[in-house]
């Protein structure tokens, strides 16, 4: 019986079509008997769907047409409900939202791929001279003792990352010296491991920290801090990579060590408040970065000259001695 | 106003031109037969395989070349391949694979790790470098940074064969001299393709990266040595 009543309305559509004169625009779409429409293909041929123009006007005619079509259909149906109505052009409904579901998709993932593979988010914490990282560089060993208000703090990733790269090179120069065999692993994924673990992975474990204890410091910030906070350990290990004496390293590693851990200390203290979240965060960050420092030169060297003694006294039976 | 005058005059006398509608506007155009081969001078599917092969070696020769002499032109930017850079790598690392520290075998640079230190290294100086405000493009930068790598191939050659002759004090100096030589070379030759597509006050900030790229393939180079 419905489907006796839709033809009904199909043939008053029809004849409303043909009766109206001639069409002002061109009728891609006709609804005939029998429930099925039919796009004509033969004005599409030129268009071919692959530039955003025609489809949109695909598109806006495929709706008018249809607006057109339900106007006709509500007008002429008396007491005829919209699911009758739309339920005849199910075929030119179904497409259209398979066509917006496609559209919308490939304009998510468009816009997903914009927003994730475009390095230009990147490009602000570039935008660095050459004389403002040198003057970093040197103010990283200088602690400022002003802690009563928020000390400032670069944004920058360009010399941090040069920084840990630096440190990678002076890290595989020291390891192939001393002669150090990994077990597992190659010598350059250690360094570069090693390097860039410490570097990311303290950053976020003290941005977390300063998150917990209510710190005013931004993870970019923290990175930043950090890396260039890698500059004293930078120095050292170049040093005592080539000039091996204990107590050198020793003296080294508590001057220039503990002047770039004061100095990210001085400036977490100045963004935050209360005794004990300074004392956990600055604790934390001070052990961390000095112990990586003694680290990276016992695991990753062994000193030479110790091993020349071992081998003049390895006739006597002694057992190996390492540094 | 004056020269928009000016410039009108010579067309001053078309604007009486009008056409009425009912003369129909009909007729031939005949263009003149251009080079019909146009199309057959781009497609190069019909040219036999040695003549494809030969002008690709000849352009990856003038390459080296460009590289060996190292002058500011843009022959290494214009016509950018990775043919060089790929040929250049595998050489590397193939002669440095087999290379042992001590009896155990994995003393040196093992295939992969070369291949991924280079080409991991250069996209990472290509992406500072367009962070930099850089204007040449992400493979014209990956081009320059591959062919620059010939210096260094060739100072490998002639440590290896250096290595022949003994591993002592004395080849290490020469190996050193040679390799240090190469590196400065090839940090050179970078730089003078590099550098051009920067500000002025930046360059330093450019070429560090490239610096400690090839300091780390030096290394690489000077610390083989052949296992038993």
């Amino acid at each position: 019986m419905i489907l006796t009543r839709y033809q009904e309305q199909l043939e008053v559509l029809e004849l409303k079509r043909t009766t109206a004169g001639p069409v002002s625009e061109p009728a891609v779409l006709r609804p005939q008997g029998g429930g099925a429409a039919v796009i004509d293909m033969e004005n599409m041929d030129d268009t071919s769907g692959s530039s955003f123009e025609d489809v949109g006007e695909l598109h806006q005619r495929m709706r008018e047409e249809q607006e057109v079509a339900e106007e006709a259909a509500a007008a002429d149906a008396d007491g005829a409900d919209d699911f009758l109505g739309v339920k005849g052009l199910k075929g030119q409904l179904g497409r259209q939202v398979a066509d917006e579901v496609w559209q919308a998709g490939k304009r998510q993932a468009s816009r997903a791929f914009n927003l994730y593979a475009n390095i230009d988010i990147l490009r602000p914490y570039f935008d660095v001279e050459p004389a403002q990282v040198r003057c970093r560089l040197l103010e990283s060993m200088i602690p400022v003792r002003m802690i009563t208000f928020p000390q400032k703090v670069a944004g920058e990733l360009y010399g941090p990352l040069m920084l840990v790269f630096t440190l990678v090179a002076i890290l595989l120069h020291g390891m192939k010296t001393s002669g150090t065999v990994i077990v597992e692993g190659t010598l350059m994924g250690t360094a570069i491991g090693t390097c860039f673990g410490y570097w990311l992975g303290v950053s976020c474990f003290i941005f977390f920290l300063a998150y917990l204890v209510n710190a005013q410091i931004t993870l970019l910030q923290m990175l930043s801090l950090l890396g260039y906070g890698l500059f004293g350990h930078c120095v050292v290990l170049l040093v005592t990579y080539n000039i091996h004496f204990h107590f050198l390293f020793y003296g080294l590693w508590l001057l220039l060590g503990g002047l770039s851990t004061l100095r990210m200390v001085a400036v977490l203290l100045s963004r935050t408040v209360g005794q004990t979240p300074r004392l956990l965060l600055c604790g934390s960050l001070a052990l961390l970065h000095m112990s990586f420092l003694l680290y990276l030169h016992f695991s990753y060297h062994r000193i030479l000259e110790g091993q020349h003694r071992v081998r003049a006294r390895t006739g006597s039976g002694l057992g190996q001695v390492q540094h | 106003m004056a020269s928009a005058e000016e410039a009108s005059r010579p067309f001053a006398g078309l604007s009486d031109v009008s056409i009425s509608e009912e003369i129909p506007v009909e007729g031939d155009i005949a263009v003149p037969v251009g080079p019909s081969t146009r199309d057959d001078e781009f497609s190069t599917l019909d040219e036999p395989v040695k003549e494809t092969i030969v002008r690709d070696l000849r352009a990856v020769g003038n390459k080296f070349i460009h590289v060996l002499y190292p002058k500011r032109s843009s022959a290494l930017l214009r016509d950018w391949d990775l043919w060089g850079p790929l040929l250049l790598c595998v050489t590397l690392a193939l002669l440095l694979q087999g290379g042992a520290a001590d009896s155990d075998d994995q003393g040196g640079p093992q295939f992969a790790e070369v291949f991924v230190i280079i080409w991991f290294g250069s996209i990472v100086i290509t992406l500072n470098s367009k962070l930099l405000g850089g204007t040449i493009s992400f493979f014209q930068s990956l081009c320059v940074l591959g062919y620059c790598i010939m210096p260094l191939t060739v100072a490998l050659i002639v440590c290896r064969i250096v290595l022949l002759s003994g591993s002592g004090k004395v080849s290490f100096a020469v190996r050193l001299g040679v390799v240090t030589a190469s590196f400065g070379w090839s940090t050179f030759a970078s730089t003078a393709f590099l550098a051009d597509s920067h500000l002025t006050n930046r360059k330093a900030l450019v070429v560090y990266p490239v610096f400690l790229f090839y300091f780390v393939i030096g290394w690489m180079i000077l610390t083989f040595s052949p296992g038993n």
